[in-house]
């Protein structure tokens, strides 16, 4: 396998210089919203707001093996092991009130506010709503209807940006400052501008061999999802394209062998990524691409023949990947297969991710009827490593190996 | 003469088959056997392999195990799933494009082969233990026999009774309240393997189900599963001799096979 990513120490210290900020806020006069992963995080940074990602500390939970152990103390208090376990893990944290058991950096910093976008899920409402409670802060829900076929409605347009209409006042009244109209669309700017350097980025996968994995792309999507809407974004994506560039200019490829090219489906099974990894690399597999980091790549903000900066904000936050129909949904992963020349689909059944994992039969029996290629659904959690069958995943990757083994 | 073996070292059971592969392509079985894989699967294997050696009096060229032991057979030569060895002994059989049920011990997959006999889809049960040869088990003992006899129980069953739960354990104590209600023993256990045909029925549903359907496993040596696997499917079933052995023949025709 290729050496680790260069970049990676650089996220490293660019996500702790975030965090240090976000836990230091007080004493630097700032607020701190807690903000879902799909939630327009714009008007937070125009703001002068800091964002932090319960889902993001979510991944480091899972990836630090401590998602059963966090989750029990929400489970102690009667949340079901059905809730999903980004939900229950903070939950869960917060409840515990042993310093050492709140999670991989101690728990996250205290929020002034909480906004919910429910454009990614439905859980995310109660959540918010348990935790509002339980903190006592103000909450703001976004509430974005599902655009099962077809392009979104003028009225669905104008439902959701009078909602952003309220979440400025909202805003406004817990920080007691004003927010600069002029502000917020240099930031739709800089996040647009961030949002396709990430595309850019994903794309250098298309190379064959490609250059990283979606296994990389899990990790560096950090960034794109937590500081959208700031210059650092695009400085740190411009020299990570110049590191896979560099790999892809010397005929290095992220695995030594690249056979076979597949796509990843749903959010990665956090606490198993080195494992999975090491399967798909000592079978000469790479996940190029994945719907996953994908769904990043696409909120463009353009104001251009909107009526206004919000229902442009509308248009780019309603339609995303989790908030389509199935149909929609296998467009993208069709769409994303031809682009990076996949050779078969691997689909993460994820207890955890209802959203993401309802339809997921139907959307491998429609790919392998429209493309010909095979696909494996694999069955786990992202965070909760009490969800996962290690010998029952094993047969299944490695009979969809043998079986794209011998049909290649 | 070429021995090729194939070992299916299974959650319940380890199975062995030794080949004579000769060049003109002919494969005859030398030597199979079953026995329980016991608490110790690796020192079962090998002993069964040892045994098989002694008999044929020659070692095999090469040893291909399978089955959910077949990483920790460390003197194989190499290893294939279940999945390509049950579809490579069908196929190696009736040369058929077709569909391939194999309920075990721990897990049940449904296989789709394509006219060359290439696997082309497959579907394997979820993580809980309903739909496979364990959830028998349970509901054998349950009734107090071993799982043939659970089979003779059923093919004496009067009505149809329906187990509701699917979950193995609330089946269970569902069992063992008919049983105190006096249910006759005959049509809880016919009830018991409807619920498990149901289960593996569905579960085959989500591949594009090609006739004939062939039925492989330890499991389908139970006749009255063959019967509620066609009622639960709406198709004819076809079992091939010695179902519980085609893991193990596929994984001796791939060593044959294999030109490494």
């Amino acid at each position: 396998m290729a050496e680790r990513l260069q970049s990676t120490k650089r996220l490293k210290e660019y996500m702790t210089a975030y965090y240090i900020d976000a836990k230091t806020a007080e004493s630097s006069n700032k607020k701190v919203g807690w903000i879902t992963s799909g939630g327009p995080v714009e008007f937070l940074i125009a703001m002068d707001i800091i964002p932090v990602y319960p889902e993001n500390h979510g991944a480091m939970v899972g990836a630090t093996h401590q998602g059963g152990m966090l989750c029990e103390f929400a489970e102690k208090r009667g949340f079901s092991k059905d809730v999903c376990s980004y939900a229950r893990s903070d939950i869960g944290g917060l409840l515990s009130d042993d310093p050492s058991k709140k999670g991989p950096i101690g728990g996250l910093p205290n929020p002034d506010m909480l906004i919910c976008c429910n454009n990614i899920c439905g859980t995310v409402m109660k959540w918010y709503e348990t935790v509002s409670r339980y903190l006592d802060v103000p909450l703001y829900i976004i509430d974005t209807p599902v655009i099962h076929t077809g392009p979104i409605p003028e009225e669905v347009i104008d439902y959701v940006a009078a909602q952003f209409k309220g979440y400025i006042e909202f805003l406004e009244k817990v920080t007691k400052k004003h927010l600069d109209m002029d502000r917020l669309f240099e930031v739709s700017l800089i996040a647009n501008e961030n949002v396709t350097i990430w595309n850019k980025v994903l794309r250098k996968c298309a190379n064959k061999p490609a250059p990283m994995t979606a296994f990389d792309a899990f990790t560096h999507m950090a960034p794109i999802v937590t500081l959208r809407g700031t210059q650092g974004v695009t400085d740190y994506y411009k020299a990570l394209i110049e590191e896979l560039d560099e790999r892809t200019s010397q005929g290095i490829g992220a695995i030594d062998n690249e056979q076979y090219r597949l796509l990843w489906d749903n959010i990665p099974v956090w606490h198993k990524m080195r494992d999975l990894s090491t399967f798909f690399a000592n079978h000469n597999a790479a996940l190029v691409a994945d719907t996953y980091t994908n769904a990043w790549a696409s909120t463009n903000i353009t104001t251009e023949g909107e009526k206004d900066i919000l229902s442009a904000y509308a248009k780019a936050y309603t339609p995303i990947y989790l908030n389509i129909g199935i149909d929609k949904m296998i467009d993208v992963i069709k769409g994303i297969a031809d682009i990076f020349d996949i050779d078969g689909l691997v689909l993460h059944s994820n207890h955890s991710c209802k959203p993401y994992s309802v339809g997921q039969y139907d959307i491998a029996r429609r790919f392998h009827d429209e493309t010909g290629k095979p696909s494996v659904i694999i069955e786990g959690d992202m965070t909760d490593e009490r969800s996962w069958a290690q010998e029952q995943v094993t047969t299944r990757l490695e009979a969809f190996m043998e079986m794209l083994e011998a049909n290649v | 003469m070429t021995l090729f073996a194939g070992i299916d070292i299974g959650s319940v059971a380890t199975k062995l088959i030794i080949l004579d592969s000769n060049p003109d392509k002919d494969k005859n079985i030398m030597y199979s056997q079953v026995v329980p894989s016991s608490h110790d699967p690796e020192q079962t294997a090998k002993n069964l392999l040892e045994k098989g050696i002694e008999t044929l009096g020659e070692e095999p060229a090469k040893i291909l195990a399978t089955g959910y032991g077949r990483h920790i057979a460390d003197f194989s030569t190499t290893t294939a799933t279940e999945i390509t060895c049950h579809a490579r002994g069908i196929f190696f059989l009736y040369s058929a494009e077709c569909t391939v049920i194999d309920i075990g011990g721990q897990d049940s997959k449904a296989i789709s082969i394509s006219k060359k006999g290439k696997v082309t889809d497959f579907v394997m049960n979820d993580k809980c233990a309903a739909g496979t040869g364990r959830f028998l088990e349970v509901m054998a003992s349950a009734l107090g026999v071993d799982p043939p006899g659970l089979n003779n129980l059923a093919l004496n069953a009067k009505n149809n009774i329906k187990i509701s739960s699917t979950c193995t354990v609330f089946a269970e104590s569902e069992v063992i309240s008919l049983i105190s209600k006096k249910t006759p023993k005959e049509d809880i256990a016919l009830g018991v393997i409807a619920s498990i045909a149901s289960r593996v029925a569905s579960m085959t549903s989500r591949l594009n189900i090609i006739e004939p359907v062939f039925m492989t496993g330890g499991v389908c040596q139970a006749a009255s599963v063959v019967t509620a696997m066609e009622d639960a499917l709406g198709r004819n079933i076809k079992v091939p001799k010695d179902p519980q052995l085609i893991g193990a023949f596929g994984a001796a025709i791939i060593a044959s096979e294999d030109k490494n």
